[in-house]
């Protein structure tokens, strides 16, 4: 019986008539939505190469400055003139040390000092940021003053651009920062040795400054640190105590209707906005400092506020009511259901939520502009009372700038500020990771 | 249908079995139970003997899941639910404001319709019953427990090698009976039952019933189910619902030869629901 029914042969050709069920058309559509959906990938991805490459081709640079090696004599006829180092520190601190710096490269180069315009042009050629190198040298060790150093000097922001091959020297002369001589001894430096590219540890290390050779990300990324810190140790506690309590014991009424739309709301207020009330509460109404981190923090607090609720309150949703029913069904209290069951599932989704919040914070600028971040803060901050800037502010700061040294600086903090977001983000995906794999 | 007729049919079976039906365990006098503006109960009223098994049958919708679950409270959980009437556990009424939930739950035990451990341990599953109710002083103790809970729920061989590994690793089956062990492991003195069986394969239907029948020798059970023939087999009192409300409760060998209510004889003849 099977085996005939199975048997092609053995059933006759029957001309089947079919029906148009419109195949081609839906195959169509099928084919038409997946050239959609690739092409739309196709242009997010075109958009964020170029905007890789163009961060990227133009900070690169940043992370080298060109420095100068010299034979730095410590004289102390230059340093300490009336020998009174020992009775008045002071003197170590306010000694004319870039004289010291231009006789040294005069000397190298073979230009006589009583050359004085030659002179004046070869002393741009180092930074003035030689001043406090060589003073934290002499003020840290005066034992060395008398003896010769060889050290390695900051050179000017645009000699440094222009051994880096960013200025035009087909231009003339006149229109463009550098002259020919100076060109000529850049060369002369090069070819011995002794001017060369190395590790730019300043970009970090240094605050504040009006010669881009001595500007860096220290302040802002203490102040961006810190601001973190606050927004972690406020968001997460609040936020998460708030969304436990609006989504697991809370009775559902009109207040908490007219608190979950606000919520929702929160989220999406300009950020700019959140600056301003900043600036009105903390700032003049509590009297906190302005620049300071301490409010920075609690602005990006209350503004990561409410993505934090919305993630964890979709993150204690998602958990099976199964979970829940069971832990009451066994006689968990409602806190030990919370604690013992729901939290831990949600947790992955709570953590995802919460770095995302600060990535997000970590990259705000605009209530930071306005409560006063934005400024000239040479010094590290000690605490997060002190006057600091933020990464992202820097950057904006840096844009302003127009040396040609500051561009690639910008572009620098940029890959510095996105290096950082990325490491957040993969941190946000391991531990959600580890989490999933331990439940 | 009046409540009259309900009430005399009740207290005829009642007495018919009297002989032989152990002491009350729980009771529900006129049990209503709202759902925001719904109704689900209509002045249900039911006797739950100890030491058996009593099997809550009727069509879906028929409200005996509802009545399940407010015999330890589980409907306190859903928001616009209103329940009236009277329930008692040992003649103390479960609704009292004096009684805590928490301890009612730890003595009224449930199990649900789909197997739901913990996404932890085997042994946590089971143990953690008794740790948040303090019932074990030290680790030995509660290890003890642990085993012993398994062993009633018949799982323990099957998993001896494996209780630190995850309790949803497990086959339905054992799941439901890794739930079964996670509600004893309380010592609860009833155990409701809410399909146990309905997600489960028949092999494994069959080692689920097995151990209900065994289970009944020191606990009371309330078992909801759709499947007669489970009914037929674990129970000894049925209790069959109709939208809402009771319609006949007795004896299963009765109910099932010999059903008062015609209702009842459709129902199990498959006439509907």
């Amino acid at each position: 019986m099977t085996d005939t029914t199975l048997n092609p042969a053995a059933v006759a050709p029957a001309k089947v008539v079919r029906r148009d069920i419109g195949l081609k058309r839906r195959y169509a559509a099928e084919r038409r939505f997946k050239i959609y959906g690739i092409t739309a990938i196709a242009i997010g991805l075109f958009f964020l190469v170029a905007l890789l490459y163009s961060v990227i081709s133009n900070g690169y640079t940043a992370f080298w400055q060109t420095e100068v090696s010299l034979s730095v004599k410590l004289d102390e006829k230059v340093i300490d003139p009336t020998n009174k180092r020992a009775t008045d520190p002071t003197v170590l601190l306010t000694a004319n040390y870039p004289i010291l710096v231009r006789n040294a490269l005069a000397e190298k180069l073979g230009v006589s000092l009583d050359d004085k315009p030659a002179i004046r042009e070869l002393s741009k050629l180092v930074s003035d940021g030689s001043r406090s190198q060589l003073r934290e040298l002499v003020a840290g060790n005066p034992a060395l003053i008398g003896t010769t150093q060889t050290l390695w000097v900051l050179t000017g922001g645009d000699i440094d651009s222009a051994f880096k091959g960013q200025i035009d020297l087909s231009v003339d002369q006149a229109n463009r920062k550098v002259s020919d001589r100076q060109v000529a001894w850049m060369n002369t430096l090069a070819k011995e040795g002794a001017m060369a590219q190395r590790f730019n540890s300043g970009l970090f290390t240094f605050g504040a400054s009006s010669r881009p050779e001595t500007s860096g990300l220290g302040v802002a990324l203490i102040g961006s640190l810190y601001m973190m810190l606050i927004v972690l140790c406020l968001s997460l506690p609040i936020g998460v105590a708030a969304s436990i309590y609006l989504e697991e014991y809370a009775k559902k009424s009109r207040l908490t209707d007219i608190i979950e739309v606000n919520i929702n709301n929160l989220a999406a207020v300009p950020s700019i906005v959140f600056g301003l009330l900043g600036l009105a509460v903390f700032i003049n109404f509590f009297g906190l400092p302005r620049s300071a981190s301490l409010v920075g923090g609690l602005v990006l607090t209350l503004m990561t506020l409410p993505t934090i609720i919305i993630a964890t309150r979709a993150a204690l949703r998602a958990v099976p009511p199964s979970i829940r029913s069971a832990a009451l069904g066994i006689g968990a209290s409602k806190t030990q259901m919370v604690f013992h069951h729901v939290l831990p599932l949600a947790a992955p989704g709570i953590l995802t939520g919460t770095i995302i919040g600060l990535a997000h914070a970590l990259g705000e600028t605009a209530p930071l502009l306005l409560i006063g971040m934005v400024a000239f803060v040479a010094n590290y901050p000690v605490t997060p009372l002190d006057p600091s800037t933020a990464l992202p502010v820097q950057i904006y700061m840096w844009a302003n700038e127009a040396e040609r040294a500051f561009v690639e600086r910008t572009s620098g903090a940029i890959i510095v500020l996105l290096l950082f977001l990325a490491v957040m983000n993969i941190g946000a995906i391991i531990l959600r990771r580890r989490f999933e794999r331990r439940w | 249908m009046n409540l009259m007729t309900e009430r005399s049919l009740e207290k005829a079976v009642n007495d018919k079995m009297s002989a032989q039906v152990n002491t009350i365990k729980m009771q529900g006098k006129d049990v209503t139970v709202h759902y925001g503006e719904k109704q689900a109960l209509f002045g249900v009223s039911l006797d739950v003997p100890e030491k058996m098994v009593t099997a809550l049958i009727g069509p879906s919708g028929c409200g005996k899941s509802t009545f399940l679950r407010s015999l330890n409270r589980m409907n306190d959980t859903i928001e616009g639910c209103k329940i009236g009437g009277k329930i008692t556990l040992d003649d103390e009424d479960i609704y009292n404001p004096k009684i805590d939930v928490v301890e009612l739950r730890a003595r009224v035990g449930m199990v649900f319709q789909k197997p739901n451990p913990f996404p932890k341990s085997i042994f946590e599953n089971v143990a953690y019953g008794p740790r948040i109710h303090g019932l074990a002083k030290n680790r030995h103790e509660l290890e003890e427990i642990v085993e012993k809970s398994l062993r009633r729920a018949s799982l323990f061989d099957e998993v001896k090698d494996r209780l630190h590994e995850a309790g949803t690793g497990l086959s339905g089956g054992q799941q439901q009976r890794l739930c079964i062990a996670r509600a004893i492991a309380v010592s609860p003195e009833v155990i409701l039952m809410d399909e146990p069986c309905s997600a489960l394969d028949p092999i494994a239907t069959a080692k689920v019933e097995e151990l209900i029948d065994e289970l009944r020798q020191n606990y009371t059970i309330v078992i909801v189910t759709h499947s007669m023939q489970q009914a037929a087999r674990v129970s000894q009192r049925t209790a069959m619902f109709h939208l809402g409300n009771l319609v006949e409760v007795g004896d299963t060998e009765m109910m099932f030869t010999n059903p008062t209510e015609k209702r009842t004889q459709d129902y199990i003849t498959g006439r509907f629901g």
